[in-house]
């Protein structure tokens, strides 16, 4: 993009920062769009998995129900307990808001059509998702009241932990793909098995992976199965007991930028991103970018359902989970996959 | 131009959060402080082209040792004054510590200057090898030619963690843990009993 600014007469520097905030506008915006839906949608799933009927009755088929309670929202009183540490009681939501927003710079919706389009893509998403935590420990601290302060610790724990076994699960993808590189990883699952099948996930020695990976992305997200985090019978809110109005929004669209970041992860790392699930040529007629929002769609379906379902977890069994069961398995797999590949693909040094 | 104006911020944030780091009186506020000077400090590793050490600052410092930190100052009760109270008795020590840093970093850059070790050049032309990314350029040094340093390095963590563990890990007798395979393999039928009572007599188990 910047080469189209830069055919304006701009100098770099101008064309490159304009670029950049188009980019950014251009992700962003039909992001916050993408989110208002998917909390209509998600909502009308469990209406239909409960037997009920859920939002219908603001606009159509009540699609509009995510912009009045946005309105409605933005028009109540920001409430800051006497209690609480100002400054970073309103810091935390900003941050997480913001942090579920950086992870998309490095997501690639089609050949090329990345916002940065960096060599170490993959580590950069990790990092991001590491930052995470401190919007949730920051609420939890400076809402200075024993609920959120449960919750912050819970959240921690729970986030570090699930961190190191998708560390190792993104370990595989990159062994197999060869690159950090996000576009380049999509690239290299074209023909992933047989060469018609296009998706690691389709190969057998990944797809035990990608099972640990849609889990592991629940905990992280701190989606039901394990939400203990904001248990409502146990915890009220958690960590957002002590939010209202904007402050509480942004944690409920940063929450679900970060599981519809997920759900895109999921489709890039093992089911071929921007790719067509088959390799046949009239299929790559369909822009990339809508075989990802369909791939992305079927994941944030496969979330609802387990949300809709799934009772939650104990506590111990979720640390139990975690340590004893997917850290081991992951690591495993890092063993195995990186034999595998050296035995199929490197040949074994003498 | 990005690059220096990029510099000049990142540079700056990470002195101000460092002082801010000491001057905060909350332990709390000095923690997020330090996570914002590591965060600049990654900012800088990647102005110099060293991408892959400033996301594994962010990783490993940010998103796990900080984190800790912030554990044991939140959940530490600490008292404000009796922590200011020790700042004469302790200045010769800080003062020293002090000292030996400024040391260190003028001899650090005097010995890079003079270009004594093959690492690299002081402007920089021969930092980066040609031609291969960053982490290729890693890998292919960690592996071949350090790999014996490397791999004793990892050893020396496990035992470090396994003793952690070791030492921190004691067997209570009088808990009452759970066998998570006898809760999973529990059914029904075991667990509960149905009985039809005559009216007026208790039930005996």
């Amino acid at each position: 993009m910047t080469e189209f600014f830069q055919s304006w007469g701009l100098p770099y520097e101008w064309a490159w920062g304009i670029a950049t905030v188009a980019g950014i506008l251009l992700i962003a915006l039909p992001l916050m769009l993408a989110v208002a839906m998917v909390i209509y949608a998600e909502r009308r799933m469990w209406a239909a998995f409960a037997l009920r009927r859920g939002p219908n009755v603001v606009g159509p088929f009540g699609l509009l129900q995510s912009f009045a309670d946005g309105l409605k929202v933005m028009l109540q009183e920001t409430i800051i307990p006497s209690a609480a540490n100002k400054g970073i009681f309103l810091i935390a939501p900003i941050i997480t808001f913001t942090v579920a927003l950086m992870a998309w710079a490095v997501i690639p919706f089609n050949s090329g059509a990345v916002l940065a389009d960096i060599n170490v893509g993959l580590l950069y998403v990790l990092a991001i998702s590491s930052l995470g935590v401190y919007g949730v420990v920051m609420a939890g601290w400076a809402s200075n009241s024993k609920y959120p302060f449960f919750s912050a610790m819970r959240a921690a724990a729970q986030m570090i932990s699930y961190e190191v076994s998708i560390g190792f699960i993104l370990i595989c993808v990159v062994l197999w793909a060869g690159t950090f590189n996000m576009n380049e990883i999509v690239k290299a699952q074209q023909g992933a098995l047989f060469g018609v099948l296009n998706g690691f996930a389709f190969i057998p020695l990944l797809f035990p992976m990608w099972v640990l990976f849609l889990i592991s992305s629940m905990a992280e997200t701190a989606r039901t199965p394990f939400d203990l985090t904001e248990a409502e019978s146990e915890l009220v809110a958690g960590y957002q007991t002590e939010y209202s109005s904007m402050a509480f929004a942004l944690y409920w669209l940063g929450e679900y930028a970060n599981v519809l970041l997920m759900c895109t992860l999921n489709a890039v790392l093992f089911w071929g991103g921007w790719l067509p699930p088959v390799d046949w040529a009239p299929l790559y007629l369909v822009p990339g970018v809508v075989w990802l929002l369909l791939k992305t769609f079927v994941f944030f379906f496969i979330f609802a359902w387990v949300k809709a379902t799934v009772p939650r977890f104990r506590y111990d069994q979720l640390m139990r989970l975690g340590w004893k069961i997917f850290l081991p398995l992951s690591l495993i797999f890092v063993v195995l996959v990186s034999g595998w590949l050296m035995f199929t693909r490197y040949g074994v040094a003498a | 131009m990005i690059q220096t104006l990029a510099f000049y911020i990142f540079a700056s944030l990470v002195i101000a959060s460092a002082v801010m780091v000491i001057m905060s009186r909350n332990p709390v506020h000095s923690v997020l402080w330090l996570i914002v000077a590591f965060f600049n400090a990654a900012g800088l590793m990647v102005l110099v082209g060293a991408e892959f050490i400033a996301m594994l600052l962010v990783i490993v410092y940010v998103g796990a040792v900080a984190v800790l930190f912030l554990f044991v100052v939140m959940m530490l009760d600490i008292d404000f004054a009796e922590l200011r109270a020790g700042f004469v008795k302790n200045f010769p020590l800080g003062l020293a510590i002090a000292l030996v840093l400024l040391a260190e970093m003028v001899m650090g850059l005097g010995a890079y200057k003079a270009g004594g070790m093959q690492l690299g050049t002081p402007d920089g032309t021969a930092a980066a090898a040609v031609g291969a990314s960053n982490i290729k350029a890693i890998g292919a040094l960690l592996y071949s030619k350090y790999l014996f340093l490397f791999e004793s390095a990892g050893i020396i963590l496990l035992v470090a963690m396994i003793g952690a563990i070791v030492l921190t890990h004691r067997q209570r007798g009088d808990t009452r843990g759970q066998v998570i395979s006898r809760q999973v393999a529990r059914r029904p039928e075991e667990a509960t009993v149905n009985t039809q009572p005559e009216v007026g007599k208790g039930v005996q188990l």
